[in-house]
C-alpha cells in the first residue's frame, strides 16, 4: 500500500485525502489549525445560488470521516526531505513520515485591506472587508452603523488588492467580482430600503450562472454598477465616508456619501503557501502561487518529481473549481504512483 | 450688474449627494429593462442620428442615472425613434420607451414647477 501525505486540510486536502483513499491508497491529512475546512469556515453563502457554506463543509467533513485515513490537526510540517524516491516528512511535533506521494493543498490568504491605505480599512469605522460583511450575513446579525440605524447608502470596492501594482499583485483574484454581486445582493435582500453601488473596473462573471446573478442584481434589486476605481475615501464627522472615483464612463470625476464601505479582498498565496514551497523545495511564480509543470495538461505536478499541487496554492480558485482541481490532482497522484 | 471680468467655473466633479433621481425612478417604474443597460455602446454604433450629429444614446443612460438631467431635454430631440438601437441591444431594452419615457417625464416635472 502506497502512503500519501497531504499538507494542507482545506476542502482542497479534503476532497484529495477521499478520492486517494477510495483509490487504495493510505493517506495522512495534515492541518495547522484545529478543524478542517481551511478559508470556508469564515464563509457563510457561497456565489452563485447562495448555498450555505456549512453544507458543504459538512458534507465534506463526512465524506472524510466515512473513509478511514489519518488525520493530523494542529500539526505543522517542518521539513521534507527526499531519499531515494521516498519522502521524508517530519513535523513540529517531532512526528515522523515516509510518503511515495506528496499532495500540497496550502490554500491562500486574504489580502490585507490595511495595504490599501487610502480605503481606511481599520482606520475608518465602517469600512469592511468582504470577509468581514460574510460574518454579518448571517441570519440575525446586527448590521446598524449607529445605534438602530442602517446604512443607507452601501459601496463595494472592487479588485482591492488585485489587478494593482501598488499591492504588489497584478493578478486577477477571479472570484472577488462575483462575491461582490452575491453580497450586494443579500445586502439589499436584508436592508430593502439601502441604496448599493459596485465600484468595478472590469466585471469578470465568468462562471456558470455568474451573468445571470449579475443581470438579476441589476434588474431585481437595483443594485447600480458604476466603471471606475476608488481613489480614496474619508471619514465625517458624522462617521459616514466621502468616496471619490471617476465615472469613467461619463469620463468625469465622482464623489459621493457612503454609510458603508465594503472592500472585496483578492487572494493572496500567504505565508502557508510560501512555507510550503521552502520546505518541499517546489518552485512558485512572480505572484506567490505555486508553479505548475504547464497550464492544460499538468496543472496539479509541481516542479518536482513525486510533489503534487491542489486547489488555490496554485491561482485563485472559487470553491468549485477548487474541488475539481483537487480530485484531478488524486487522479494524477494515482496514475503516476502506479507507473512507480 | 457691473462686469468685472469674473467668471465662477462649475465644478465638474458629479455630486452624487445633490442627486435628482425623479426622471430615473420614473423611466426605471415604466420600463424596468432599462435597469440592465452594460453601457456596451451598441447602441450609440448603430445610431442613425449619431452619425450626423453628437448623440450619444449611452450617455443618456449615465445621465439618468447621475442625475444630470438638465442636457437631456435637447439631447432627446435628436433621437429620429428609428429603433436600430433596439435590433443591437445584448440586453433587449426597449430603447425607444424609454426615449418617450423621458420626454414625457421631463414634461412632467415642467408643469410642476410652472
Amino acid at each position: 500500500m502506497k502512503h500519501i501525505v497531504i499538507i494542507g486540510g482545506g476542502i482542497a486536502g479534503m476532497e484529495s485525502a477521499c478520492a486517494l483513499t477510495d483509490a487504495g491508497h493510505w493517506v495522512t491529512l495534515i492541518e495547522k489549525e484545529a478543524q478542517l475546512g481551511g478559508k470556508l469556515n469564515q464563509w457563510s453563502f457561497l456565489f452563485p445560488d447562495f448555498t450555505p457554506a456549512e453544507k458543504i463543509k459538512d458534507t465534506l467533513f463526512d465524506k472524510c470521516q466515512e473513509r478511514d485515513f489519518s488525520i493530523l490537526l494542529k500539526t505543522e510540517v517542518k521539513s521534507v526531505q527526499t531519499h531515494q524516491k521516498k519522502f521524508n516528512i517530519e513535523t513540529f511535533g517531532g512526528q515522523k513520515l515516509e510518503a511515495d506521494a506528496v499532495v500540497v493543498s496550502s490554500g491562500y490568504e486574504l489580502f490585507d485591506a490595511r495595504r490599501k491605505e487610502e480605503y481606511g480599512y481599520k482606520i475608518y469605522d465602517h469600512v469592511i472587508t468582504s470577509a468581514d460583511l460574510e460574518k454579518l450575513l448571517r441570519p440575525g446579525s446586527d448590521l446598524s452603523v449607529a445605534a438602530g440605524k442602517n446604512p443607507k447608502r452601501i459601496a463595494f470596492v472592487h479588485c482591492v488588492g488585485s489587478r494593482d501594482e501598488k499591492s504588489g499583485n497584478h493578478y486577477c483574484s477571479k472570484v472577488c467580482c462575483i462575491t461582490g454581486v452575491k453580497q450586494a445582493i443579500e445586502l439589499k435582500k436584508r436592508l430593502p430600503e439601502a441604496e448599493i453601488f459596485c465600484f468595478y473596473m472590469d466585471l469578470r462573471m465568468y462562471g456558470k450562472h455568474f451573468e445571470e446573478l449579475y443581470r438579476e442584481a441589476q434588474e431585481k434589486f437595483d443594485i447600480q454598477f458604476i466603471r471606475g476605481r476608488l481613489s480614496e475615501a474619508a471619514e465625517k464627522m458624522d462617521k459616514s465616508l466621502l468616496i471619490k472615483a471617476e465615472d469613467t464612463l461619463s469620463g468625469r470625476p465622482l464623489k459621493m456619501n457612503v454609510d458603508l464601505l465594503v472592500l472585496l479582498v483578492g487572494m493572496e498565496a500567504g505565508k502557508g503557501t510560501a512555507t510550503a514551497a521552502a520546505k518541499c523545495s517546489i518552485e512558485y511564480e512572480d505572484s506567490g502561487f505555486l508553479k505548475t509543470n504547464d497550464t492544460f495538461l499538468f496543472s496539479n505536478f509541481s516542479s518536482q518529481e513525486g510533489i503534487f499541487l491542489a486547489g488555490s496554492c496554485t491561482a485563485p480558485m472559487s470553491v468549485n473549481d477548487t474541488i475539481l482541481h483537487a480530485r484531478s490532482a488524486a487522479m494524477e497522484v494515482n496514475s503516476w504512483l502506479r507507473k512507480q | 450688474m457691473k462686469d468685472f471680468g469674473y467668471t465662477v467655473i462649475k465644478q465638474r466633479t458629479i455630486d452624487y449627494d445633490q442627486f435628482d433621481g425623479r426622471l430615473l425612478s420614473d423611466v426605471l417604474r415604466m420600463e424596468p429593462s432599462f435597469k440592465t443597460c452594460l453601457s456596451c455602446g451598441g447602441c450609440t454604433a448603430t445610431c442613425s442620428a449619431n452619425d450626423l450629429v453628437s448623440f450619444n444614446i449611452r450617455r443618456i443612460n449615465l445621465s439618468l442615472r447621475r442625475g444630470e438631467t438638465y442636457e437631456l431635454e435637447s439631447e432627446i430631440q435628436k433621437c429620429m425613434l428609428c429603433g436600430k438601437c433596439m435590433l443591437v441591444c445584448p440586453r433587449g431594452i426597449n430603447i425607444r420607451n424609454v426615449i418617450m419615457l423621458i420626454k414625457k417625464s421631463i414634461l412632467k416635472y415642467k408643469s410642476v414647477q410652472l
